[in-house]
């Protein structure tokens, strides 16, 4: 459903890294299909998947993955240079004054905390209004309090946009925050729970 | 996409990423172009140096007078001219008489280089102003000596009166030529008709000089050569001089290897650079896969931003080349006669194409494999690293480095022994250096915890640390066969035109004079020289084939071939000469009569082994077969011959001697001596013309030595490139061991005993491989005896070690001087 938060749980090694990859078209599967807005993401070639990627999806990542050589701003200007959107630098800066980060617009990803790092990680996900949002443990390498700031704030824009968001996680109380629960064992599921 | 990949420069400048590659594309540029550059402007002056051996950059000589449309020509072209008028005549002073070679020359003579005079025998020289006033002569030593005169005294030539004005103690464009014998007259040539000597049926060559702009004497050169007629010639640096050009060819090569050395060290520091670069990007590149961007778009963007870098880079780097090569030619000012012509703008290119080609060679081929970096990298991060043994992808770079070899080389067999020596040097190197890490980890058992950690962390990574040893090696190969071995070569190479070469040649020695002649060297103190016999001839036919001047359209051989060649007869092959076709007289050749012929004259002629030659001497005719074809050390300075014989082909035929001789220092007057007991002999005095040879050859020493020195400097800067490379590794490792707990004399002296160990290693191995490209270097490329150096074992492993320790203490304060957590949020 368009809008909905999806968390997919378990334990180490049940498989949901290896889910998120084949969803995301990052990974390709032995058998099966995997429908993206309706497209069958491996009829298309890898360019193809990146194009369909760089339409619908955002990423948040457990380790931030942003660019060392690059300073918050450009970090989150990135994929709509890529996708050559000329409005990518008032874009970034109200994106990133979104996530409480205007005064730090200018500074590289190892001056920023890491709390910061994944909200400059946010806002660069959702600066190009996906429809799909992926998070992979976004809150994995980051302390309780402050993990619980940066899931409020990726709840609140993936209200605001209307993106649905399929997160990873092995934490319970975010994965209770999520409309649907899916649960994961040694690659399958094992259970959905709603509500 | 251009626009956002010069985005990502910049940004990626800003944020220091791209400092190793622009510095080592800066250097590779700089390098590159500093040593085109003043190798250009020395090539330039050694040419000009050169040049006044010929007295002008071009020389006109015929046997009659030069028609205007020359003289025309060249001022059309805003050439400098002069002309000369040579012949031999009898002059006369008081009650002697005397053989002279007279030349009569006009204003402005010589148009390279200064003769050099003297107001009186035996006083001090200085440069000529100028040429001798009108009604006045300059005569040489010899020419004062044989007719008795002083300054002021006059000599009668033809119907002529004429002063002498001054002692001529140097003629820069007098040759060896065996034409060049007798002691020298030079006048006016204003004052010619007055001596009623130029007569028609007089022997008489006429010379013209021009020099001029570089592209404007080329140009005339070129138009000249068109319109040569019959007995006409035109003498070059090309084909002027075989002693001199051998010497610039030499040289040449030195420079083309000095530069060919910048070229390896700047392809090592690029692929250093390069690896690091992209490694540095795996993550940013996966990053990016999974916003969208597809491979090849990517690909683009990476490929732009290199080019935009190799561009901005190596401009800056020929900038840099341009002020280092001026700062250096201002310094050394004084060592360079003269002052240097500008560059031409060919260096420019050179050095902007030497970094576009290389980081195209060397970045490429990891920018390639960035495309099978999978974007899950980005949540699995043991995926996608660039493997390092990918030998097959660095052959782009191999084939750019070689590329650019064989351009600064200028010749393909320089450049593949080069390229074969550095490229076998590093299979040998990367081989011998796996080993030693494994002997190290082996013996590295023992010791204190530093020592052990040090060693643990050599054999944790022994391919990367082999690598990282053999990248040092190459830069020591580099800065030792620049330094021990290239004074050895230098050394081999004087040694060859050593100071008690000979410097007379006597000529015309008649056979019953010989006997007298050896009593006259003993007595003065000189051991008698080997006297060849000389018998001349003219070639009539090849295979029964008669030849003519019109056979041949290259200008020299027509030449030779309608004038006599001087031959000789022996049993056993001269010292400095090879046989290298067919084989040297053997007993059936002995008895039948064979012919050797010098390699140069055999291929301009077209002579091959086996080919019957009948020559013609004094009205008698023989003929053999040519049994072999040799090739001889034009700087021996002895008595060379085209053609010898086996003596019973020529022994009843007349002839003469030819000898050469070495003449004690101090004894100025025996030449006089010489010519004064035997009246008929001709002496050659070569000694200045010896003395003028060993002045260029030293230039070119001086100046071999100074190119080398960029070389030298960007050897040591591959060193820096190539420690750097590990650096983060090494600082995140720092890190952990702090973390750990380790104190920070631990972590140091941890870090020594690696960097003991690898720059001992790579200081042994570049020690190996300059003793091994200098061998080669010598025996196959310069002919010279390689002296191997022992010093040069010592030398390898104390400069590695040097080199190494200087870089662990700037690493080591590079890791140590931040708290480990944030080294090791960096490298995460």
């Amino acid at each position: 459903m368009p809008g909905e938060a999806v968390a997919i749980v378990g334990a180490s090694g049940s498989g949901k890294s290896t889910l998120l990859g084949l969803l995301a078209g990052l990974d390709t599967p032995s058998s099966g299909a995997v429908r993206l807005d309706g497209t069958d993401l491996f009829a298309l070639d890898e360019d193809g998947r990146a194009a369909l990627r760089s339409r619908l999806l955002g990423f948040v990542f457990q380790s931030f993955q942003l660019l060392p050589a690059l300073n918050a701003l450009e970090n989150v200007m990135l994929p709509l240079e890529l996708a050559g959107d000329a409005r990518a630098p008032g874009l970034a800066r109200e994106m990133l004054a979104r996530v409480g980060l205007a005064e730090r617009l200018h500074h590289y990803p190892k001056t920023l905390s890491g709390g910061e790092q994944q909200r400059v990680a946010l806002a660069r996900a959702f600066v190009t209004r996906p429809k799909l949002l992926l998070a992979d443990e976004p809150t994995g390498n980051l302390d309780a309090a402050t993990g619980a700031g940066v899931i409020d704030l990726m709840f609140e824009l993936n209200a605001e946009g209307g993106t649905t968001l399929l997160l990873v996680t092995h934490d319970e109380a975010i994965a209770g925050r999520c409309a649907r629960r899916i649960r994961l064992v040694a690659g399958r599921i094992d259970g959905e729970a709603r509500g | 996409m251009a626009r956002l990949a010069f985005r990502m420069l910049l940004r990626d400048w800003r944020a220091g990423e791209l400092r190793v590659l622009a510095l080592a594309l800066l250097l590779a540029a700089g390098s590159v172009s500093s040593v085109a550059f003043f190798a250009d402007r020395i090539r330039q002056a050694l040419t000009r140096e050169a040049h006044q051996v010929l007295g002008a950059d071009v020389l006109l000589s015929a046997d009659h007078p030069w028609s205007a449309e020359f003289r025309e020509a060249m001022a059309r072209l805003g050439l400098r001219q002069a002309e000369s008028v040579s012949f031999v005549s009898m002059a006369r002073a008081g009650d002697e008489a005397q053989l002279a070679a007279v030349k009569a020359v006009s204003q402005g003579y010589p148009l390279r280089g200064k003769l050099r005079t003297a107001p009186g025998l035996n006083a001090a020289d200085g440069d000529a102003d100028g040429v001798p006033p009108g009604g006045s002569v300059w005569l040489d030593e010899r020419m004062m000596a044989a007719l008795k005169l002083k300054g002021g005294d006059a000599i009668e030539l033809g119907r002529a009166r004429l002063r002498v004005a001054a002692v001529l103690t140097l003629e820069p464009d007098r040759g060896v030529s065996f034409m060049n014998f007798a002691p020298r007259i030079m006048m006016r040539v204003e004052d010619l008709p007055a001596t009623g000597l130029i007569q028609p049926q007089s022997r008489i060559s006429y010379q013209l000089l021009a020099a001029g702009e570089r592209e404007a004497v080329g140009r005339f050169e070129q138009w000249a050569r068109a319109r040569l007629g019959r007995g006409e010639r035109i003498d070059s640096l090309e084909n002027a001089r075989p002693e001199v050009r051998a010497g610039l060819d030499r040289a040449q090569s030195f420079l083309g290897l000095a530069a060919m050395l910048s070229v390896v060290l700047s392809a090592v520091a690029v692929a250093l650079g390069a690896r690091r670069y992209t490694e540095r990007h795996l993550d940013g590149y996966a990053v990016m896969r999974c916003m969208g961007a597809g491979q090849s778009r990517l690909f683009a963007l990476f490929a732009w931003e290199f080019l935009f870098l190799a561009l901005l880079a190596s401009l800056a780097g020929c900038a840099l080349g341009f002020l280092v090569q001026n700062v250096v030619a201002w310094w050394l000012a004084s060592l360079v006669p003269g002052t240097l012509p500008q560059p031409g703008p060919a260096p420019l290119l050179q050095g902007a194409a030497a970094g576009l080609v290389l980081l195209l060679g060397f970045a490429l081929p990891p920018l390639l494999q960035l495309k099978d970096v999978p974007a899950l990298r980005v949540m699995r991060r043991d995926l996608g690293e660039v493997h390092r043994s990918a030998v097959a992808v660095y052959i782009a770079g191999l084939a750019a480095a070689f590329l650019l070899l064989r351009w600064q080389a200028g010749e393909l067999k320089l450049a593949a022994y080069v390229f074969a020596g550095f490229l076998g040097a590093f299979v040998v190197f990367a081989a011998i250096a796996y080993a030693a890490l494994r002997l190290a980890g082996r013996l590295g058992r023992a010791g204190s915890v530093s020592w052990r950690y040090g060693l643990a962390s050599l054999m944790r990574r022994p391919r990367g640390n082999a690598v990282q040893i053999v990248a040092i090696a190459v830069g020591l190969t580099a800065v030792l066969l620049l330094t021990l071995i290239r004074a050895d070569l230098l050394d081999a190479w004087r040694r060859r035109l050593p100071p008690d070469a000979p410097d007379r040649f006597l000529v015309n020695i008649q056979p019953e004079q010989r006997g007298a002649l050896a009593e006259f060297f003993r007595r003065n103190g000189v051991a008698e020289p080997q006297a060849f016999p000389m018998v001349r001839a003219r070639l009539v036919s090849v295979n029964g084939k008669p030849v003519s001047a019109e056979d041949f359209s290259d200008e020299r051989a027509k030449r030779q071939i309608e004038r006599e060649f001087n031959l000789t007869y022996l049993s056993a092959l001269p010292p400095d000469n090879r046989v290298t076709e067919g084989a040297w007289f053997g007993a059936r050749d002995m008895a039948g009569g064979a012919l050797s012929v010098e390699h140069s004259i055999a291929e301009r002629l077209g002579i091959r082994v086996g080919d019957r030659l009948e020559f013609l001497s004094a009205g008698r005719g023989f003929s053999a077969p040519v049994t072999s074809v040799r090739k001889l050390d034009w700087d021996s300075m002895r008595p060379n011959f085209f053609f010898i014989a086996t003596p019973g082909l020529l022994q009843d035929l007349p002839a003469s001697y030819v000898a050469s001789f070495h003449a004690p220092a101090g004894d100025q007057r025996l030449t006089l001596r010489l010519s004064q007991a035997f009246p008929n002999l001709t002496v050659i005095d070569v000694g200045l013309v010896l003395r003028q040879v060993q002045a260029v050859m030293n230039q070119l020493i001086g100046a071999v030595q100074l190119v080398f020195l960029f070389a030298l400097a960007a050897g040591v800067l591959v060193l820096y490139a190539a420690l750097l490379a590990t650096q983060d590794e090494r600082t995140h490792e720092a890190a952990v061991m702090r973390a750990l707990g380790a104190r920070r004399a631990q972590v140091l002296s941890a870090q020594r005993a690696e960097f003991a160990v690898l720059g001992v290693i790579a200081g042994a191995l570049g020690a190996l491989g300059a003793s091994a490209i200098g061998w080669v270097l010598a025996t196959r490329i310069f002919e010279l005896d390689f002296v191997w150096n022992a010093w040069i074992w010592l030398a390898g492993p104390a400069l590695g070690l040097a080199c190494v320790v200087v870089n662990a203490w700037a690493g080591a304060r590079a890791a140590l001087g931040r708290p480990p957590m944030a080294a090791l949020r960096e490298v995460v």
